[in-house]
Parts: structure tokens; sequence; C-alpha cells
């Protein structure tokens, strides 16, 4: 079945997959978590909190990006973010906006609305108790978030935000559609160059394969350890 | 912002001659309606079986469908379509693989298995959580009655499982939906990729997308209604 194929191919472009292409997949990945992360929290607290106007602002737009696909809002913000720069900077023209950055705006503002959902949840399992308790001892209601309730969801969470770190690790592939070089665009062009569409794409599921599938057992093993933990 | 906006583009005749802009956009909205139902048809079956296998107390089935769950959920989406478009093809045998690869519509039936499969990974979980969800009462009471391990499943357990997990079957039947999107890189010719090809024609950017997104918001909202109507329909009160 393998007979005619050239899985040396793999060998040969070894370190241009794995350093130019996984190394983007892995940055891309590891900021926007992180960014999306502080940007989804922030957006959970100011959800719940009793400010005017701004949760119904917040709850529009999270349900409207969860309307949409993936691909149509990397589009969406392909485009968009060179005129929202022209706009913020005041510049003559569209700014012209880096493949990376444009991924990492993109991802960011996407997936802090999954993360904010999490956020949410977590702080909604935090007993009234706590958060009264904590207004009782003279904490504001952003300090009674940030040293009382934020700390004690944000563990609770872990397990369920490492989840969505894996979900966006996988959906990091989609910048495909721009065009950006990520681990399955280095394996893509690879695959265009030598005629090896197969072998490379095989190796791009086994690579991607393995990786979430390590992932998810070392957060299902957090998940085991954290509830002996509380 | 000095962009030219331009909402009559709709009704402009696309370079495809084969109508209006807004002919094309909307036959991409057919062809996502299509390949989701198909999708879904294919993922709620598959996924079915798969979850119910993983609650019956035979090991090796279980170890089976567990193992089915993990490698289609640890695959990018866009890698399975590839390998269903691409690589299938290459390992059948060579005229069975020339027959997929010469198939009309080979793009559509690609995107309804990468699709279909993927999302069965995900709803075989949701089935198993339903089931497990049950007290255990529940399947020694129909073992109690003389029921057969299908008839129980059949009569007592799934009816109420799948009543349990109707709210997240119909975010995945959504994800469903949004997840079409990713097949236009296979060259299906769905919303997201007839909205980028108006794009390119017209070079009217916001008003394609525009259009896009508010066609995806409404099939969102009747999706949404419909699964309401169901849930209210077959719930069972006094539970």
């Amino acid at each position: 079945m393998f007979a005619n194929f050239d899985f040396d191919v793999i060998r040969r472009s070894l370190s241009y997959l794995l350093i130019d292409g996984m190394g983007f997949t892995l940055l891309l990945t590891g900021l926007a978590t992180l960014l999306a992360g502080i940007l989804g929290t922030i957006l959970a607290v100011i959800r719940l909190s009793p400010v005017p106007v701004l949760p119904r602002l917040i709850i529009g737009y999270v349900e409207f990006v969860r309307s949409l696909p993936l691909v149509l809002l990397i589009f969406w913000f392909y485009f968009l973010v060179p005129y929202i720069g022209q706009w913020l900077t005041g510049a003559e023209r569209p700014i012209a906006v880096g493949a990376f950055s444009s991924a990492l705006i993109t991802f960011t503002l996407v997936e802090a609305v999954y993360f904010s959902e999490i956020m949410r949840a977590g702080i909604q399992s935090i007993s009234r108790g706590q958060l009264a308790a904590a207004r009782a001892v003279g904490l504001g209601y952003m300090q009674s978030m940030r040293y009382v309730v934020l700390p004690q969801a944000f563990r609770n969470m872990v397990p369920l935000l490492l989840t969505q770190t894996i979900v966006l690790f996988q959906d990091t592939s989609l910048v495909y559609v721009v065009s950006i070089t990520d681990f399955l665009g280095a394996a893509g062009k690879v695959a265009q160059r030598d005629g090896r569409l197969v072998e490379m794409y095989l190796f791009a599921a086994v690579v991607y394969f393995i990786m979430c599938f390590a992932a998810s057992m070392l957060v299902r093993h957090l998940q085991r350890r954290n509830e002996f933990a509380r | 912002m000095n962009y030219h906006w331009n909402w009559q583009i709709f009704w402009e005749l696309s370079p495809e001659g084969t109508g209006t802009y807004l002919d094309m956009l909307l036959s991409g909205l057919w062809w996502t309606i299509l390949t989701s139902l198909a999708a879904w048809a294919v993922g709620l079956v598959v996924g079915s079986v798969v979850g119910i296998a993983r609650t019956l107390p035979i090991r090796p089935l279980q170890w089976l469908a567990g193992a089915y769950v993990e490698l289609f959920r640890n695959i990018p989406l866009l890698v399975q379509l590839f390998l269903w478009y691409f690589v299938l093809p290459e390992l059948l045998p060579h005229g069975l693989g020339l027959w997929m690869k010469q198939m009309p519509n080979a793009a559509f039936y690609s995107a309804v298995a990468g699709v279909g499969f993927f999302t069965s990974s995900r709803v075989a979980e949701q089935v198993r959580a339903g089931i497990g969800a049950l007290p255990r009462g529940q399947s020694m009471a129909g073992k109690a009655l003389g029921l057969t391990v299908a008839q129980t499943y059949r009569y007592v357990l799934l009816p109420m499982a799948y009543r349990i997990i109707l709210p997240p079957l119909t975010s995945e039947f959504l994800n469903t939906i949004k997840n079409t999107s990713v097949a236009l890189t296979i060259g299906l010719l769905e919303l997201t990729a007839r909205a980028r090809a108006m794009q390119e024609f017209s070079f009217q950017v916001f008003e394609s997308f525009t259009a896009a997104t508010i066609m995806y918001m409404v099939i969102n909202m009747v999706v949404v209604i419909a699964m309401r109507t169901l849930e209210r329909r077959v719930s069972l009160t006094g539970r």
C-alpha cells in the first residue's frame, strides 16, 4: 500500500516543519491563550458586575462571535484589522499588519469569548457567601474578585481552560485559509513542492494527534488530582 | 475610513455568468445547509453507535469506541478533511481511488465524511454522558423486567438519555453548521467560500462578509428556535 511513497521527505524537511512551522503554531497558541485568557476573564467579570450597559454589550459580542464560523471570523479580522489600525492611528491608508499579528489579534478576540464563558461558569461556581464575606470585611467589588473569587474560580476551571487551549491549538491550523505558514501550512508547502501530499498530510495528522492526545491525558490527570484537592 | 461602500453590489451580475452576487451567496447558503444536514446525520448515527458502545459491558468494545473518540477528537478538522480528500483516494486500490477522485461533487462527499466523523466523536461523548447520567437502577429495572440488553437501551435508557442531552446536541449541531465552512479548503462552494469569491471578484470585502454573517446568524436563530420547540414537545412532565 505504501510502496510508492517516500517517507524520506519528512526527514529532509523536518527542521522547516518543526522549527518554522510548529514554532509558529506553538507561539501563536501560547500568546493567544495568554491574551485571550486575560481578556476573557475581564469580560466575564464585567458581565457579572452590577455596572449598567456594558454586560449587555458583552453578551451581544459573545453571541455574535459564537454564531459565526471561525473561518469567516479569520477572514473578517484579516481584512478589518488594517482599517481599524488606520482608524486608531489616524494614518492615510489602511496600515499593513503582519501575518503573525493579524492571526494573534483574531485568535485573541475570538477565543476570549470562549474563555469568558468558562470563567463565567467558574465565578458562578463560587458560592455567593464568599463574595458577601469579602464585601463584609471591607473589600470593594473589584478587590473581592481579585483576591477572593477569581483565584478559586481559576483553580476550579484549570482543566476546562486547558481543554480549550487544546481546541485553540487545533484551530490555529485554520490560518491556512489566509496562507499563513503554521505547522500545517509548512507541511502543505512541502507537499506541493515535492508532490508528496499523502506523506505530508499523514505526518501532520500523526504529529497533531500525538500532541493533542498527550495534552488531553495530562488534563485528565490534573482533573483527577484536583478532585482530591477540593 | 476611505472604503467605498456599495450595497447595490448584490444586484450586480457576478462574472461567473450564473446570476447576481446575491444568487451566488444563496447558492453557497444552500450548500452549507445541505452539507450540514448530511454531516449531522452521519455524526448523529455514528456518534450514537459509538457512544452506546462505550457504555456496554463489553471491555474490548468499550476500548475500541474510546480509541475511536480519541482518534477523531485529537486531529484538527482541517487535517481530517485533507485526509479524506487528498490522502484516502491514494491509499485505496488504484481503480477505486481514481473513481473517488473523478466523482462529481467529490468535495461535498469528503466534507460530509470529514465533518460527519469529526462530529460523531463529540456526539459519542454526549451520548455516553447522557446514559451515564441515568441512575443505575434504570438498567437494573429493565433487566428485572426480563428485557434484553437491546430492549433495555431501546425502551428504557435511550429515550431518557436523548432527552437529557438535547441542549448539548443543539450546540453540537450549531458547531456542525459552522464547521462546514472549513470545507472551503477542499473546494466546497459553501457560504464562506462564496462570500470570499464575491470579495475577490468585486473588491467589496465588507458587504460580502456582512451578508454571509447575517445568513449564518439567521441559520443559527432558526436552529435554536426549532430545537427549543422540539425540547418542549418531547419533554416529560413530572420528572
